[in-house]
């Protein structure tokens, strides 16, 4: 046995022991931290050549071509000054402000911002700067840390054409960044046209490295051997189904005129052309200036912006007696034996409609051809009051179905951004404005001349063209041909959309298309190597002069081309809108316009 | 009769004292290393700062509960906490998950229990149970047979879930067995020159440490020719001392797996493989030793806000100590460890049940052994092996332990004076 006094001198002995020896261990740690804090410098050294950048490499957008493989829209590259706060040190700041002149408050404001982004992730600190600030900056950049510059590319247009087409690309938002994670403050994305609809197949995928740089700010090799990296991939390419020359050609008609020419090829639904008019540089949205430029657009009374081609809502006119036809020849109310004679107007009721004097008698071949409105609301009439209809309801119903199914009223949800679907009288809306039972086919009869509840936008009638064309159906028409590669088809509109009426009425309204044009009242505009058919129309206009309408498809039998053009306060069908569609097919078909007379008219022409 | 809910009128109050300054320090910390610009709120529960938060506030209100438990339960379950607990050990290999090749979590809905750590607190109670009961006051090495046994059950169940850091921690209760007399102090000195010679071994080639050995051997054995008996005592030791010199080396060359020996050989040499083994090292180094005297500031570091210190929230929470607060910083927290070791000792040392003060020392030696490996590995003084710092670092299960483990000791201190 122990002696217990013994035995609590021997425990003291032992817990004064550990506590000396737990005191030993601490001290040794202070020692070594002493010397590797305070005395070795090595350590300060390796930690400012440990200063990580993430580097996003930003892909290159895809590029655009048209249809013949003509460049259209291509990258052009820029810098932007990048700047981490946590990474700022001590600074001349001075020749820094001098140097990318701005001001002091600038400079103070900008950091401050940047920092309440974010201390270790890179802001913009300056966008675009100059070629030459680049080269001065890009020698001194060692006396800046924090400080670097970050490669992008800004979309950039050789041709100034089909503005509205491409639509325009630009900084995400919070929204897009909220909505879709791969989005960061800074990066592209397509706000409007192809841009947009193509996003994801043109933004490629971007890229991160993560390099080391030292305390001179310069790059010193990759971290961990670009063990975390990811590569940039560019963008896809994609081919416009726009005819580059065509465009041109149809922006240098359409010149001091309002209006818009759609061209489509029937047999595939794919836009040849499409201009609005005025249109705009697409060159002028890009970049910093866009805001700029974007609001004196705004602010223009021609509003250059409005895509008229796809938003803009006419009355069609008597363009629209071609859909009127078909409908009655589908129900019934008209056949082709159907013949009247037109006094010069046609009254009933108390309403009266105007006609011009043209031979006598018309059917369904020669009353589109001279435009008769006698006879457009004669058939209209007969259709509507068709006994096998019970209701007006059901009559104007069947009615507007028909014309849905060609593609009015309706979006065509196709590749184009801001489309409209315009808009067609349903009975529901005549219930609406006169009650149920205070409506009958002669209040509605504006209709069979394509005026009054009716608003179709240059697209839909270019695709009513496209119609006829096809004899019975259309592809939805659509601005990018192929993705990738030329033969690549864009699988999106490869569907057949086929209309409610049967492909033989068809055949008569092309036929008498043609007629149209050949002694009709499109004649103006024949031309003597290639068959059109086509209608003219005249646009009544309340607000001023008429707006002059003209839809055509060239050739009859082969069909290539079907075109729509409005040409607003220019008056008649046959003066304006007919001769540039005329031009319009010339030059696609022919690829050179031999009647200069008649296209030095148009040109001169401003309305 | 005193009233029921005294319970805070014994609590030691410079411990508590030092255990609110190290939470503190350990959730600030946290928030710094692992700081997303996005949730930038230390309150934000998505981030381990926020899950911090939580912890620290549920690990406060376990200890208030331990306050008012009736100290004489500790001692009359300790056994039963010690079985349930090695119960759980053994779960675990089957049921558990594996979180960084350890098999040794629970994950019950969003939160992950690691039972390991609450076996060195069952541990400790049973320990504290075995040494209690051993009326006899006897202290040889006959009976370090029980409290080894009691020691090596979770020691064998966490290396079976290949856990070897948390495993090595038991070897902690050395220092409570050296303390209650179990060990000679001459082992322990004996422990210390054989790591000594150990880290020699490898710094020095072999045959020169066998060769200065059996020299110096000689010469005094020249001196002590009068004595034969000393002299040959002196050969049987220095022959000894070149066998384990010799063993070490061909254990080092030969059992250690790479991974381990190449632990210990960037402790030796620092510029031995940066980019890989040697790399947390490194940057650990780098990260503290860019502190300076004063540090960068609070979340003004670079070098563990950019990632190149890995587990900073975890096991390397001292780097961002190091590099934002310097070397003021790093001498608050060691002295404030320092403090509550010392502070803990001194409870230990004035309970008047065996109980009591075995308790106690545990729980100064785990954290000790804590402190020691965790701080050491970050400043290239020890191989590295990831155990967290004690209240400072992020993690649930530790913190919870801990805070167990100390109020657990606070209240059996804190009645002191009952007879148990």
């Amino acid at each position: 046995m122990q002696n217990p006094h013994q035995s609590s001198e021997i425990s003291s002995r032992r817990k004064n022991f550990i506590i000396f020896f737990i005191v030993l261990v601490g001290l040794i740690f202070l020692a070594r931290l002493f010397y590797i804090q305070i005395v070795d410098h090595r350590y300060k050294i390796f930690a400012s050549s440990n200063i990580q950048r993430i580097i996003t490499d930003y892909a290159a957008r895809g590029l655009i071509y048209d249809r013949n493989g003509e460049l259209l829209v291509f990258n052009e590259p820029y810098y932007d000054l990048m700047v981490i706060p946590g990474q700022v040190r001590q600074m001349d700041t001075l020749e820094f402000i001098t140097l990318l002149g701005i001001t002091h408050e600038q400079f103070v404001n900008r950091l401050q911002s940047a920092r309440v982004y974010s201390r270790f992730r890179a802001s913009v600190f300056e966008r675009q700067i100059s070629k030459n600030t680049y080269a001065v900056l890009q020698e001194k950049l060692f006396k800046y840390p924090g400080f670097y510059v970050q490669p992008r590319t800004l979309r950039k247009y050789p041709h100034p054409v089909a503005a509205h087409t491409f639509g325009y690309v630009g900084e995400a938002g919070p929204a897009d960044i909220a909505r879709e994670p791969y989005y960061r403050p800074g990066d592209y994305i397509g706000i409007s046209g192809i841009e947009r609809h193509y996003e994801e197949v043109l933004r490629g995928q971007k890229g991160t490295r993560i390099i080391l740089v030292d305390a001179l700010n310069r790059d010193i090799g990759s971290f961990q051997d670009g063990r975390y990296d990811t590569l940039a991939v560019a963008g896809t390419d994609l081919y416009a189904s726009l005819d580059l020359e065509l465009q041109l050609y149809g922006e240098k008609l359409m010149q001091n005129k309002r209006g818009s020419i759609v061209a489509i090829e029937p047999s595939t639904g794919e836009i040849l052309a499409l201009v609005s008019s005025p249109g705009y540089d697409p060159n002028l949205l890009v970049g910093r200036v866009r805001s700029q430029n974007y609001r004196m657009l705004q602010s223009d009374t021609l509003k250059p912006l409005f895509n008229r081609a796809l938003m803009a809502s006419y009355p069609p006119g008597s363009v629209f007696k071609v859909a009127n036809f078909l409908i009655g020849l589908q129900e019934g109310g008209i056949n082709l034996h159907s013949r009247y004679s037109c006094p010069g107007f046609y009254r009933s009721g108390g309403i009266t409609v105007r006609c011009r004097s043209h031979p006598q008698p018309v059917n369904v071949v020669t009353g589109l051809q001279y435009s008769c409105n006698t006879f457009s609301c004669i058939q209209f009439r007969n259709t509507i009051e068709l006994p096998k209809f019970e209701s007006m309801q059901q009559a104007l119903t069947t009615w507007r179905d028909h014309i849905v199914s060609m593609g009015f009223g309706v979006t065509f949800n196709s590749d184009l951004s801001h489309e409209l679907p315009g808009q067609i009288g349903s009975a529901d809306y005549y219930d609406r404005i006169y009650g149920p039972r205070g409506w009958r086919a002669l209040t509605v009869i504006s209709l069979a001349i394509g005026q009054g509840e009716i608003g179709t936008t240059p697209m839909q009638l270019a695709n009513l063209a496209a119609t006829v064309a096809n004899r019975g159906y259309y592809y939805t028409p659509h601005v990018v041909k192929a993705i990738g590669q030329p033969d690549n088809l864009n699988p999106e509109f490869l569907t057949r959309n086929v209309t409610t009426i049967d492909s033989a009425h068809f055949e008569v309204m092309a036929q008498a298309m043609f007629e149209t044009i050949e002694s009709g009242t499109g004649r103006f505009s024949r031309m003597p190597d290639i068959s059109m058919a086509g209608k003219t129309g005249t646009v009544q206009n309340p607000h001023g002069e008429n707006h002059s309408a003209f839809i055509a498809f060239a050739p009859v039998d082969q069909p290539r081309i079907a075109i729509s053009v409005i040409v607003e306060n220019a008056g008649g069908g046959a003066t304006w809108a007919a001769p540039i569609t005329s031009l319009m097919i010339e030059k696609y078909i022919n690829r050179e316009v031999k009647r200069t007379w008649f296209e030095q008219r148009i040109l001169d022409a401003a309305f | 009769m005193r009233p029921q809910f005294n319970f805070f009128k014994n609590v030691d109050k410079i411990t508590i004292f030092l255990f609110f300054c190290l939470i503190l320090i350990g959730w600030i910390n946290v928030y710094s290393a692992e700081i997303n610009e996005n949730h930038r709120s230390i309150f934000d529960f998505s981030q381990s700062y926020g899950k911090q938060f939580v912890w620290i506030v549920t690990a406060i209100f376990i200890g208030i509960v331990i306050f008012t438990i009736d100290m004489k339960f500790f001692p009359a379950f300790a056994f039963i906490i010690f079985g349930g607990i090695m119960v759980l050990l053994v779960g675990v290999l089957f049921f558990g998950t594996t979180v960084n090749a350890s098999k040794s979590w629970f994950h019950i809905g969003p939160v992950a229990i690691q039972p390991a750590e609450f076996a060195k607190y069952a541990t400790a109670l049973a320990l504290a149970r075995i040494i209690y009961d051993n009326k006899s006051k006897s202290r040889t090495l006959k009976d370090l047979f029980k409290p080894l046994l009691i020691i090596s059950i979770p020691v064998l169940l966490i290396f079976l879930q290949n856990d070897t850091g948390t495993a090595l921690v038991f070897a902690a209760f050395v220092i409570v067995l050296y303390r209650e007399g179990f060990i000679p102090g001459w082992i322990i000195i004996l422990g210390i020159f054989a790591v000594f010679l150990f880290v020699l071994t490898l710094l020095i080639n072999e045959f020169i440490i066998i060769g200065a050995l059996t020299g110096v051997s000689l010469i005094i054995a020249f001196f002590l020719r009068k004595k034969p008996s000393s002299v040959r005592q002196l050969l049987a030791i220095m022959l000894l001392i070149n066998t384990y010199v010799y063993v070490v080396d061909y254990a080092y060359e030969e059992i250690l797996q790479p991974h381990q020996k190449m632990r210990i050989a960037v402790l030796i040499d620092e510029t031995v493989d940066r980019r890989g083994a040697g790399y947390n090292l490194h940057q650990s180094k780098i990260a503290i030793g860019s502190g300076g005297l004063t540090g960068k500031g609070f979340l003004q570091g670079t070098q563990t806000k950019f990632s190149f210190v890995p587990e900073q929230g975890t096991d390397f929470i001292f780097c961002t100590v190091g590099e934002e607060w310097g070397f003021v910083g790093s001498i608050v927290l060691i002295g404030l460890f320092l403090t509550l070791m010392v502070r803990l000792i001194l409870l230990a040392e004035r309970q008047r049940s065996v109980f009591s003060r075995v308790f106690g020392y545990s729980l100064v030696s785990i954290m000790f052994f804590h402190f020691l490996v965790n701080i050491g590995m970050t400043i290239g003084l020890v191989p590295v092996i990831g155990i967290p710092l004690p209240l400072v670092s992020y993690g649930g299960s530790a913190l919870w332990a801990f805070t167990i483990f100390l109020f657990t000791f606070l209240k059996l201190d804190s009645r002191r004076l009952d007879l148990l």
